[in-house]
């Protein structure tokens, strides 16, 4: 009963990708068209995600701690 | 969320009328949705250029391909790309009469609906949203159609000539002073279809030197009679006051654009329920407007005449003006009389002068005799002058449904435009293949819907519109929302933020009962 009404709630899913995109009215050699290059280029931009976002945020985590350890620093000097 | 107004004691009524905003996320993805239609639109007319794809569409022959283009291919991309996709929705054949409950043949399409094969299988019953039966009186059983069907033997289907050759029956007289009573007007003149009426008589009110100031949602027979007359016309925004009356100053102290002489006469179109938008014109300011600015009023009472106002007599009686002070009153017999054809109604000296003047009196063939008596005999039961209350019971239940209809769609959370008062309901269903499901969906359980896209609406409004029927009862009006109910949330067409509380009030059956359950 479980599985059926996953099945079906991911087929209503489905669904609303379709009518979302327009895909319902398309012919069906325009849906596999369309479905190729949507998940060729939501594949791209999750690759991207994966590769690029993490040394992004290391970075920039890198570059604020080294803004704040310099103000740190300069005062500590300051008052030797 | 409505919009009372009560411009100094003007209103004898609240006015209420609301058009929600497109939610933003909604707007954008109905953009995005046009812009994968349009792509692949280009791709199939790359395909039907380069003849890798069979071509549907109407192209000329090999040997005139160097001559001037007969077909505009450009203009039709819409129609090509988009339009016979979701053709199946539109143009279904009807076989039987149009009341609560129509027959449609079924019909099935092989290659993605550029032909169309019968199946020859009938679907009974279909509950019929979609027909401007008003008020009920489409049918084929009853007093209109004995009445009918008599006057058929007397004078037969055909008039055969023009009103002012050989077409004047003396029906036509005793329908025309009956129309002049009904409405309260002086003198009425009928016409042998609703379209021509607006287009034919437009032009023989107003010429060159005059203005017209028309509404922006007006319909295709008044855009194209004011067109024809040659008169200057602008264009005021939808039902609001305030350009209105920007326009008529700026016509009265500019006058004419070169010469700056004042303005033959200017005349104000518009209309009592527009059928669109659902909305009801704001006549109490209309009229204040034209008298203060002394221009003339042309109301076109098409889907108001017999559905507003407490006996029917249309969105004069509804507002509570006298009928003497709108100049033309212009209306239609198909929509709640059950007909076919047209009226004007207004001063003697201005019927008379179109009976001489008018291009349909002229040269279009008048009123059918059965026609004319199905228009006598319903509008005697809407005034109650043959001895029921037939036809009073009819206005109100029609307002009765009207109301419920539309609350509970409110309720429901669905975005309706349009007054409350209003029996033309558009719900808003925005992205393009919402369009085409949602006609299909409500076919497959047994309702039949018109959907509006495109060209007669903005690219992005597009609706489903209802028309709510006297015909339909209790039970027909729960079905219809209990399955719009189930589509609307198998198709996420529940965009309202606005919650209406429901109403202590709710009348205490079925639908209640399912509703507590959950």
């Amino acid at each position: 009963m479980d599985i059926k009404h996953a099945k079906d709630y991911l087929y209503w899913l489905y669904y609303q990708y379709l009518l979302i995109t327009c895909c319902y009215v398309l012919e069906p050699w325009e849906q596999s068209m369309f479905h190729t290059i949507f998940i060729t280029v939501f594949a791209m931009v999750v690759y991207t995600a994966y590769v690029f976002i993490p040394i992004h945020i290391h970075l920039a985590l890198e570059f604020f701690s080294q803004l704040l350890g310099d103000q740190r620093e300069s005062t500590v000097a300051i008052m030797k | 969320i409505h919009h009372i107004t009560h411009n100094g004691g003007l209103y004898k009524r609240p006015f209420n009328e609301a058009f929600e905003e497109t939610p933003m996320l909604v707007a954008v993805l109905t953009y995005v949705g046009y812009g994968v239609l349009t792509l692949f639109g280009y791709l199939r007319d790359f395909l039907r250029q380069w003849k890798i794809e069979k071509c549907h569409h109407a192209s000329e022959r090999e040997e005139q391909k160097d001559f001037v283009p007969l077909y505009q291919d450009f203009e039709n991309f819409y129609t090509r790309n988009l339009y016979m996709r979701i053709r199946d929705s539109w143009n279904r054949a009807i076989c039987s009469v149009p009341g609560a409950k129509v027959d449609m043949l079924e019909r099935l399409s092989h290659d993605y609906n550029w032909t169309f094969a019968y199946t020859g299988r009938v679907i009974k019953d279909v509950i019929n949203m979609g027909s401007y039966n008003y008020l009920g009186f489409a049918q084929n059983t009853g007093i209109c159609k004995e009445a009918a069907a008599k006057v058929l033997t007397q004078y037969g289907a055909g008039v055969c000539s023009t009103r002012q050759e050989m077409g004047n029956l003396d029906k036509h007289e005793e329908l025309e002073k009956l129309v002049a009573r009904f409405l309260g007007v002086e003198a009425a003149m009928t016409y042998g279809m609703g379209f021509s009426t607006n287009s034919m008589n437009i032009p023989a009110l107003v010429g060159k030197g005059c203005l017209i100031l028309s509404d922006e949602l007006n319909h295709a027979s008044l855009v194209l009679g004011a067109r024809l007359s040659g008169a200057t016309i602008r264009i005021f925004k939808h039902n609001n006051m305030q350009s209105l009356e920007k326009l008529l100053k700026d016509a009265i102290v500019h006058g004419q654009p070169r010469t700056r002489r004042p303005w033959k006469k200017i005349l104000i179109l518009v209309e009592g329920i527009y059928s669109m938008e659902g909305s009801i014109v704001r006549l109490p300011e209309v009229v204040a407007l034209k008298k203060k600015y002394k221009s003339y009023l042309y109301l076109d009472e098409a889907h108001s005449i017999g559905a507003l106002g407490l006996t029917g007599r249309g969105v004069v009686e509804y507002f509570g003006l006298n009928p003497e002070d709108v100049d033309v009153m212009m209306g239609t017999f198909t929509k709640s009389f059950g007909a076919a054809g047209g009226y004007i109604g207004g001063k003697k000296e201005l019927i008379d002068y179109l009976r001489t003047h008018s291009h349909s009196a002229v040269y279009a063939t008048s009123l059918s005799p059965p026609v004319m008596e199905q228009i006598l005999i319903s509008m005697k039961c809407i005034m109650g002058e043959d001895g029921t209350t037939f036809g009073k019971d009819c206005v109100q239940r029609l307002a009765e449904n009207t109301r419920y209809f539309r609350r509970r769609l409110k309720e429901m959370g669905f975005i309706i435009y349009g007054n409350e008062d209003s029996p033309v309901v558009p719900l808003m269903l925005y992205m393009p293949a919402k369009i085409g499901a949602f006609g299909r969906e409500m076919l497959k359980r047994n309702i039949g819907v018109v959907v509006v896209g495109f060209p007669a609406t903005p690219i992005i409004e597009s609706r489903a519109r209802f028309c709510v029927s006297a015909a339909h009862t209790k039970e027909i009006l729960d079905t219809v929302l209990k399955e719009l109910d189930e589509v609307g949330d198998l198709l996420q067409l529940k965009y309202s933020r606005h919650r209406l509380v429901p109403l202590l009030d709710r009348p205490f059956d079925e639908t209640t009962y399912e509703e507590t359950e959950d």
